[in-house]
């Protein structure tokens, strides 16, 4: 490699959000001209990091030094660090998709006098610029008529007029397909190899870190672990990265249980899910399993694996288009059109976005949690309010919801008794499989160590549990069998013998040709 | 909405019994929003009172205020139900010209039966809440939108069957708006003895609902309410409903008085549907719906559905309004139910419904629709000008949500 200079510098970066460390002591280094990886679990602190660097939390509300192109910074905001060159595109990205791909690319930049837009050079621009990341697009066209694959495109338009020199991409390919991702790496490539930008690029999908990065930085629970270097004669070692990424010790933190495994519950065969707004990218993609009474199984995957949209897919079709393959509930094949039929067949869904999906936030405790089965405490529709209350005040003692009373607003509740109530919700419903998605989430050690012994229960009461969790040592701590998924692919099925994190991140991170 | 009269009864409650003070005041607190209203519109009561030299609470102008400000109250208890699922309602007050015309001219016109002629104006708002709720569920138009095109389409159609005016000769008919209930017990006095049986049943059924609450509180295992606090809604109660009765029993003329049939109209509609908002599996998914329509669609509730009934709910009290509001103006014009869709919303904000759904009770909603009747008739007494009335009452609707915001930011 020839002598490089740097270009960024980040040391010792530390974040806190109120008690919760985010960062602590981040070194970063990137060499001009290099297109430079950062590779962690979700949660390791790798977006917190890039909003640190571009000034979306300002300067001193961190501890550390960045210093850019020679200078120390202290941003304020984006737009200072836009200023100096550096440009950010977020996982989801900022484009208004009611403007045409011109307008948005010049959107607070406008090409104009004294107030008045001058169409014909912004279109003109507009197109130069189309041309140059290659998408072959009329400049007019609408953001909303166009792929995500393509909005991305837009987003390095839009980049490439602010003279950038540092282009930071946060899961640039997560949501696009195989083509989409080709071509946005080759322009990636392109931008180093042809206009000297140099590219942070964030990443899950390990092959294309191995193919596209020249450095690596490893993050993990929001500390450096290390740096890989990648070139022709040295590729990325796979197994490498992955110990470094995962290597946390496994602590005493579930509690002892011995699962009892019964009949098999549920079944599902060749699922495969669409995306609802790109009806050709599959995002589960034929995948198999199935589920024992008394059975506790996880899934294992990185973000954007498709874990949840297959969950909810399989949860009367509540999400994606598309929709194929069969599904058996204690062997008998049932097609659940819509989520009322899913919980009449005995499923049960608890989200992963509490505060989105799961909860009425302006009712109590009372109401959230009998919601998903009133009819089972009304009679001719008319609410039977002992049986509510009875059954409601029950699982707050059960599951220790800590509260003043069950009219008590959810709204006001910590996010471990909020998630309870979630919980509570769907074990009322008295379902036969349980779908926890991301149960612990957000909450405190303390509430975690109650919802995995409220797990335990559930099994122990001869249900079927899946729960789906980003935490590895979680999954391991408390399942009896994982799948991993990787983009939507069921790649592996490890029984206990098989938990170890470097197995399973392997597994979590295998292509669909290497099954 | 934290009036005058909130604070006032939270210092008097400080003087009763101190070990319960603690309790009794969070429980307050808790509810000013519920209570801050009702003080509200005590303090307009005794305003207007005072201002209108005791005019506004003789027994004939009370009943009239009652007469006047049913159609809102109709309109209101709809719109909050409405309002809670996140949609809106434009089209009522063009349903309540439509519906009022064609009742007109099946009874005019063609002889029809007064009865019928009502029941097929019920049956007639029942269809055009299912056209309604049809765009909203089925077609996803946003409410807003519909019923902005149904106000025009409703309006329109009832200018061209109406024409200039179609008034009304069955006296049975003009009878429900101006009639009182019979007088089977004869008199005590100067008052009607069934206004006084109604009255003392009324009384005597708040306070047993009140107990048996209590006792299915602590059967399940809560904690109720302070009892003074109970005791408090019981002596509340009784002063209200006292008053009322002795109101009502006093109406009227020599040869009839006591209870208008409006009020007993009215009196059903808001018991029926703020039972059906607070107890049953329907009112639950409206709430439900309204507060997180993603969240309630991932615990089986079929969104649509619930907008759709809504909608029918909606037409068939647009119907009763438009037979109310025909009866009293013994005369169906293109111009009925002008702004009454205006009015009914304004009751609900007033009354602590939110913008944004999820929240809002039928009781608020009728004290909102009495606050501003009140203004109405305690200004017109007074005799303000009729383009005064209207920019004070928008004054007072921006006020009362004005405040309600601001007690909502401190909280948070």
């Amino acid at each position: 490699m020839a002598e490089a200079e740097t270009i960024l510098r980040m040391q010792n970066i530390t974040k806190t959000f109120g008690p919760v460390k985010a960062l602590t002591d981040v070194n970063l280094s990137v060499d001009r001209g290099e297109i430079h990886a950062i590779c962690g679990e979700n949660g390791a602190g790798k977006s917190t990091l890039m909003n640190v660097l571009s000034g979306v939390y300002p300067y001193g509300t961190y501890t550390g030094d960045i210093e850019f192109d020679g200078k120390l910074c202290k941003y304020k905001n984006i737009k200072d660090s836009e200023n100096d060159g550096i440009v950010i595109i977020h996982q989801e990205l900022a484009l208004i998709p009611f403007l045409s791909i011109a307008e948005n690319i010049f959107l607070g930049n406008e090409t104009q006098k004294n107030g008045v837009i001058n169409w014909q050079e912004t279109h003109a621009k507009a197109q130069e610029l189309l041309d140059r990341v290659g998408l072959p697009e009329d400049p007019e066209t609408k953001i909303m008529d166009i792929g995500v694959g393509k909005q991305q495109l837009v987003e390095i338009a839009k980049a490439l007029t602010k003279d950038v020199k540092l282009l930071i991409l946060d899961e640039p390919t997560a949501a696009l397909n195989d083509e989409d991702s080709a071509h946005l790496l080759g322009l990636i490539r392109d931008l180093r190899d042809n206009h000297g930008v140099t590219s942070i690029i964030i990443s899950h999908k390990l092959n294309e870190i191995a193919d596209i990065a020249d450095n690596i930085t490893i993050i993990r629970d929001g500390s450096t672990v290390g740096e890989m270097f990648i070139d022709e004669e040295q590729p990325l070692d796979t197994d490498e990265l992955i110990r470094k990424m995962v290597g946390r010790p496994l602590t005493n933190l579930y509690p002892y249980h011995e699962s009892k495994i019964g009949e098999e519950i549920l079944r599902v065969e060749n699922w495969t899910v669409h995306s609802p707004l790109d009806s050709e990218r599959v995002i589960v993609d034929n995948a198999n399993f199935h589920v024992r009474a008394g059975e506790i199984i996880g899934f294992a995957g990185l973000m954007g694996a498709g874990r949840t949209e297959m969950a909810m897919s399989i949860f009367g079709k509540s999400y994606g288009v598309g929709i194929s393959g069969d599904l058996y509930i204690h062997g008998k094949k049932h097609e659940l059109k819509n989520v009322q039929q899913a919980i009449d067949a005995g499923l049960a869904y608890a989200t992963e976005d509490r505060k989105a999906y799961g909860l009425n936030l302006l009712q109590n405790i009372r109401e959230n949690s009998s919601l998903a089965a009133l009819t089972k405490m009304s009679k001719m529709g008319v609410m039977d309010d002992n049986t509510e209350r009875k059954s409601v005040e029950e699982y707050r003692k059960g599951f220790n919801i800590k509260c003043q009373n069950i009219d008590v607003n959810v709204g006001t509740l910590s996010g471990g008794n909020q998630q309870k109530v979630v919980l509570a919700k769907w074990v009322i419903s008295n379902p036969d499989i349980l779908i926890l998605d991301e149960p612990t989430r957000g909450i405190d050690v303390g509430a975690k160590y109650e919802i995995y012994e409220i797990i335990d229960r559930m099994a122990d009461e001869g249900k079927a549990v899946i729960v789906i969790s980003s935490e590895l040592p979680e999954l391991i701590g408390i399942c009896d069998r994982i799948y991993t998924v990787n983009q939507g692919v069921i790649t592996a099925d490890v029984s206990k013998e098989g938990f170890t994190q470097e197995y399973l991140m392997r597994c979590m991170t295998k292509e669909k040709d290497e099954i | 909405m934290r009036f005058k009269m909130a604070t006032e009864t939270a210092s008097v409650t400080q003087k009763t019994e101190k070990k319960e003070t603690s309790t009794l005041l969070s429980t307050i607190t808790g509810n000013l929003r519920q209570y801050g209203i009702v003080g509200a519109l005590i303090v307009i009561v005794i305003a207007f009172q005072i201002l209108t030299g005791g005019v506004l609470l003789k027994p004939n102008s009370f009943v009239s205020l009652i007469q006047q400000n049913a159609y809102v109250i109709i309109l209101a208890i709809g719109m909050v139900m409405v309002i809670i699922a996140t949609h809106i309602d434009l089209s009522v007050g063009s349903l309540v010209a439509f519906i009022g015309g064609v009742c007109a001219l099946l009874m005019e016109h063609y002889n029809v039966n007064w009865m019928v002629a009502i029941l097929v104006s019920i049956v007639l708002g029942l269809v055009i809440g299912v056209w309604n709720g049809f765009w909203v569920a089925y077609v996803r138009i946003p409410g807003f939108i519909t019923t902005l095109a149904g106000m025009l389409i409703f309006r329109g159609l009832a200018t061209v069957i109406v024409g200039e005016s179609v008034p009304i000769t069955s006296r049975d008919f003009r009878g429900i708006a101006s009639n009182y209930l019979p007088n089977i017990f004869g008199y005590a006095g100067t008052m009607d003895i069934l206004t006084l049986v109604v009255g003392v049943a009324i009384f005597a059924l708040f306070v047993f609902l009140q107990f048996r609450n209590r006792s299915k509180v602590a059967a399940s295992g809560l904690e109720p309410e302070p009892m003074s606090l109970t005791w408090i809604k019981v002596v509340v109660a009784g002063l209200v409903i006292g008053f009322v009765t002795y109101l009502l029993a006093n109406s009227g003329n020599d040869t009839t008085g006591g209870i208008p049939i409006m009020l007993v109209i009215v009196g059903i509609l808001v018991v029926i549907y703020n039972f059906i908002l607070t107890r049953t599996v329907f009112g639950r998914h409206v709430y439900a719906v309204g507060g997180n329509r993603k969240a309630a669609r991932l615990s089986g509730i079929d969104d649509r559905k619930v907008d759709f009934f809504l909608y029918i709910h909606m037409g068939f009290l647009s119907a009763v309004a438009a037979v109310c509001m025909l009866s009293r103006l013994a005369s169906a014009t293109a111009q009925a139910g002008m702004e009454f869709e205006m009015d009914a919303i304004a009751a609900c904000f007033i009354g602590g419904t939110a913008v944004t759904g999820g929240i809002g009770t039928i009781p608020g909603a009728v004290i909102g629709a009495f606050v501003m009747g009140v203004i109405n008739q305690g200004l017109s007494i007074m005799g303000v000008d009729t383009a005064i009335v209207k920019t004070i009452k928008g004054l007072v609707l921006l006020g009362a949500v004005a405040v309600d915001l601001m007690s909502k930011r401190k909280k948070g």
